[in-house]
């Protein structure tokens, strides 16, 4: 399925992608594409929904037809307009791969703060257990010599920078 | 795909979106984005890592990152800091050592924790749409372009070009 997708994006030129991103730039046509997954529709059926008129749809039509997202048939008065997948899913494809890269680094960043959220619950607990134990002993020690102690590099790091 | 996972968007030409959820407070979640030696940890994937990582996390302060790829070939990117408001907010510019147009990238990180779990959107104003385009089709070119390129090799040899 990759493979398919890797093929599409060389198939288009960056103009054609960059066609193809402005067109799905704007909510409205991404509506009319959203609409069309479903089957062909004319002009008519397009405004509808859209409290739009005519000639305001004709003109994100436009912008579609220009991008290769869609296509007019001549069937008489109807002229239809169908959806054409492949440069859309180019255009996801690009999107998508750029999601899954991140995606897997933020797997490791989420392990990472599935870590470092066990570290501070140890070093609460720790604290805790110090408070209860040095009751009695001057005050003003207590939270200075925690911060100190704990391997708590990240928070502080963070924390101190001014 | 969980709801969890990241969701990539293009509100505009030359923007790019992420939203991702952490189960972590977000002063974890900040630490980790500007913390050098838990950046190392996260940072990267498919065979992508971060070898260098410098950090002047303050407003004005420079920040400089050098990953290696599966092949060790290095990629250098570097920027300013801009706001600095832990937890909630990051703000900096961005550009790559090997970008051939004029222009930075700025990067808005906006944290937001509900029930100790943290939503961080991060919005990438691109200098044009040309560089977001090259930008969001490099993880693919660095990471799995290498190994389709790979593929694309044993495929001509399979079945020659007509």
């Amino acid at each position: 399925m990759e493979l398919t997708g890797y093929r599409s994006i060389e198939d288009m030129t960056p103009e054609q992608l960059d066609a193809t991103f402005a067109a799905l730039a704007d909510r409205t046509r991404r509506a009319i594409l959203a609409r069309l997954a479903t089957g062909d529709a004319t002009v008519t059926e397009l405004a509808e929904p859209f409290d739009m008129s005519q000639p305001a749809v004709s003109k994100h039509l436009k912008v579609l037809e220009r991008a290769g997202l869609i296509t007019r048939r001549r069937d008489a008065q109807r002229r239809p307009c169908t959806l054409e997948a492949r440069p859309l899913k180019a255009a996801t494809d690009w999107l998508e791969d750029y999601r899954s890269y991140w995606e897997e680094s933020f797997q490791r960043l989420d392990r990472l703060l599935g870590e470092l959220k066990a570290d501070e619950k140890r070093r609460t607990r720790r604290a805790g257990t110090a408070k209860a134990e040095g009751r009695g002993a001057p005050a003003a020690g207590g939270a200075g010599t925690r911060q100190g102690k704990g391997r708590a590099a990240p928070t502080d790091a963070g924390a101190d920078t001014p | 795909m969980s709801a969890d996972s990241l969701q990539v968007t293009t509100p505009s030409d030359t923007e790019l979106v992420l939203t991702r959820r952490f189960d972590a407070p977000r002063h974890l979640v900040f630490d980790a984005l500007t913390t050098p030696e838990l950046l190392k940890r996260w940072h990267g994937a498919r065979g992508w890592h971060l070898v260098e990582c410098e950090v002047d996390l303050r407003v004005g302060g420079a920040w400089r990152f050098v990953s290696r790829g599966p092949g060790g070939e290095p990629m250098g990117h570097s920027g300013t800091y801009r706001e600095v408001a832990r937890p909630d907010r990051l703000v900096y510019t961005e550009r790559y050592d090997d970008q051939w147009v004029e222009g930075e990238t700025l990067v808005t990180a906006v944290l937001v924790e509900v029930d100790e779990r943290t939503t961080v959107t991060t919005t990438l104003r691109y200098p044009s749409q040309e560089v977001r385009d090259v930008a969001v089709a490099s993880p693919m070119e660095r990471g799995v372009g290498e190994s389709y390129a790979r593929l694309d090799a044993v495929l001509a040899e399979v079945h020659p070009p007509r």
